[in-house]
């Protein structure tokens, strides 16, 4: 899972931002612990969302902070799981098993087609 | 056996994980509860910060037990500016490994609630940190603050006790603090997880002034002082202030000293205060309180001891000339290093405060002579009450360490003097009452001894006479007037000189006339005599005469018979 979060895309993704709603391009973090049926539960919400409503303008990286504890600390993770949208700003953390995916999609700023 | 028994028992007993700070170690008999959650709860402001923080810091200084900090609401910057203030380097002990901090931020405004959680992501956290230091000791920082930022409430309680149980296994001493509800030692009900101890701080501001104090509300397994104990924190660190001596049980010394006025020591039963004891000098305004509490410095500092002068009216420079004027040289002790004087108003800060930084200095200093000048000034900060018996810690802590204490008392002009000391008198072991008496115009000094435990004590008034040689004590003259001093005892010695001159001079006369009388008698005595003599000699001719004459008239008849040849 690499991330692309050099400048160029930055500047990209403030681009797409002023092109409108449907452009925006989503940087996001999954910070888990291990494979609890929690961590399952929200990696396969969070899958879910971003194929649904994302496609093709999302970069995701799921933590598993078991691995890399001091990536909790950088991120100030206390709630696990906890998604941390990155980009578009402003910052949100979402926390819990992302089960309740219309408040997922409005805190994510994203308009349902219907 | 019955030793067997009790040994067992301290075996058993808790074991203790001491905070190193000072005082408070003796409150709790030997620290926190090892390996289990203390929470230190109360107000905003009251110092459970810096409490907390001096223990993890004591922790890695002195006990050789590295640390973790975990902030819920201050940041690492503004924790390192405030402790610097404490005294410690939180970067410096960061670097070496023997602090580990971090900073929990939980901002509801960026939070979604999605669904199930858990605090694992917390634990993980502190398991890192734990784990990178070697850690014995945490704490937590205000963890209640979680329940502001998450607002699910059931699984915060639940993942809380979670905690507390997880860090108990790992044999973490913590602290949790808390922030004191309105109804409840803490907002949240912190207290519920937390059995093992409970400390409760509070800062109380009255009459202007403010005083830190602490309780221990609770604490499983161990003998605790229930009181509530001021705490003061400064430079040096974070201290509480114990009562370490309640129980009246030092050692008495047997050793006498000089007071410093030789006649003094000859009216405390000819060999002045006992070593460790406390002396009381009361006395109204200009009694020459200060010039007596100056010679006991002095005699302190002669005998080589060392010697703490806590001036509250006046700077050292001004008591060191000040006493000059009746010839005791302070200021050479001062450079040798045998006394300090520490001027200082003591209404700068609460009394608890101010009594705790003397305790302290005290135990610097290490004196065998204190001097507090006046210790009335101590009560403008405090209620009368509450001044008795601080003081009477600070006395019984001095006590303790045979240290002797003289305290100078200062009574208001009206007061009866005798009365108004009530409040501390009954701590001192010798009391010294100094009065001005007014007669004939003028104010003389007269000292007393009121009482002066464990030694048969003069109960004589004594004028105290301060010259430019130092302090003397007179005997007052008493006569059927009563007492009386300075000129009128002049003018009444002068008068009964002048009386007994008199008397002299009558009986001289009186001699004199019963000489001269006598060689009077003596003179008609001689002359009669004499008279007598020439009389004598002149009936003795006379006698002589008329026998001469019988003589011839028998020789006579004789004749006449012969020549008649008649009848014989």
């Amino acid at each position: 899972m690499a991330k692309k979060n050099d400048s160029g895309s930055k500047t990209e993704a403030f681009e797409k931002a002023l092109a409108g709603d449907q452009a925006k391009r989503y940087v996001l973090r999954l910070y888990v612990t291990g494979s609890t049926p929690r961590s399952a539960r929200a990696i396969r919400n969070l899958r879910k969302i971003c194929e649904e409503h994302l496609q093709g303008r999302y970069e995701l990286e799921v933590i598993d902070i078991y691995q890399q504890p001091e990536l909790a600390q950088d991120a100030d993770i206390v709630v696990t799981p906890t998604l941390v949208k990155r980009l578009p700003l402003p910052l949100r953390k979402f926390i819990g098993d992302l089960s309740d995916m219309e408040q997922v999609l409005k805190g994510m700023d994203i308009t349902v087609k219907s | 056996m019955q030793q067997g028994k009790q040994r067992a028992c301290e075996e058993l007993r808790l074991e203790k994980s001491p905070t190193g700070i000072r005082g408070f170690d003796e409150i709790t008999q030997g620290g926190l509860p090892r390996g289990r959650t203390a929470l230190v709860t109360g107000g905003p402001g009251t110092g459970k910060t810096m409490l907390a923080m001096e223990f993890l810091a004591k922790g890695a200084t002195e006990f050789g037990e590295p640390g973790v900090f975990v902030s819920f609401e201050e940041t690492p910057d503004e924790l390192i500016a405030n402790s610097a203030s404490l005294g410690f380097s939180l970067p410096e002990l960061c670097e070496s490994n023997r602090l580990y901090m971090d900073y929990v931020r939980v901002e509801r405004s960026e939070i979604e609630e999605t669904g199930e959680y858990d605090l694992e992501g917390l634990f993980i956290r502190l398991s890192h940190a734990i784990n990178t230091v070697g850690a014995k000791r945490l704490v937590l920082d205000t963890i209640e603050t979680l329940f502001s930022g998450l607002s699910n409430a059931a699984i915060l309680r639940a993942e809380l006790r979670r905690l507390f149980r997880w860090l108990k296994d790992k044999g973490m001493t913590t602290i949790v603090t808390g922030e004191r509800g309105a109804n409840s030692l803490t907002r949240e009900g912190l207290e519920e997880y937390v059995s093992d101890c409970v400390i409760l701080m509070d800062h109380r501001v009255t009459e202007q002034v403010s005083t830190r104090r602490l309780r221990v509300v609770k604490y499983r397994g161990t003998e605790h002082g229930t009181n509530e104990y001021p705490f003061l924190i400064s430079d040096r660190g974070f201290m509480v202030l114990p009562i370490t001596s309640m129980k009246l049980d030092y050692a008495a010394a047997e050793e006498r000293i000089s007071s410093g006025i030789p006649r003094l020591d000859a009216m405390l039963g000819g060999k002045g205060l006992y070593r460790g004891s406390l002396a009381l000098v009361s006395g109204t305004a200009g009694t020459g309180k200060t010039s007596v509490a100056t010679a006991f410095a002095d005699a302190a500092c002669r005998r080589g001891e060392r010697c703490m002068y806590f001036a509250f009216e006046e700077s050292a420079q001004q008591v060191i000339r000040n006493m000059r004027s009746i010839g005791l040289d302070l200021g050479r002790w001062v450079e040798k290093g045998l006394m300090k004087i520490i001027g200082q108003r003591p209404t700068v800060h609460g009394l608890e405060h101010h009594l705790m930084t003397m305790q302290f200095m005290i135990d610097d200093f290490d004196p065998a002579a204190v001097v507090v000048d006046p210790v009335t000034n101590l009560t403008q900060v405090g209620a009368i009450s509450e001044v008795r018996a601080t003081l009477a810690r600070l006395v019984d802590h001095l006590k303790s360490r045979n240290i002797t204490v003289l305290f100078t008392s200062l009574t208001p002009g009206a007061a009866d003097e005798e009365m108004t000391n009530v409040g501390i008198s009954s701590l001192a072991d010798t009391w010294l009452l100094l009065q001005n008496l007014e007669t004939a115009g003028e104010r003389n000094r007269a000292i007393t001894i009121l009482k002066s435990r464990g030694m048969a004590h003069s109960n004589q008034v004594r004028e105290f006479l301060l010259t430019g040689k130092g302090i003397d004590l007179v005997d007052v003259y008493i006569g059927p007037e009563g007492v009386l001093t300075g000129s009128a005892r002049v003018s009444r010695e002068a008068d009964e000189k002048a009386r007994e001159a008199a008397l002299r001079l009558e009986i001289d006369r009186l001699e004199a006339d019963r000489r001269k009388r006598r060689a009077l008698l003596e003179e008609q005595i001689a002359r009669l005599r004499s008279e007598f003599e020439g009389e004598e000699k002149e009936l003795e001719s006379r006698i002589r005469l008329e026998k001469l004459k019988m003589e011839t008239m028998f020789q006579k008849k004789k004749e006449m018979g012969i020549s008649r040849k008649a009848e014989t």
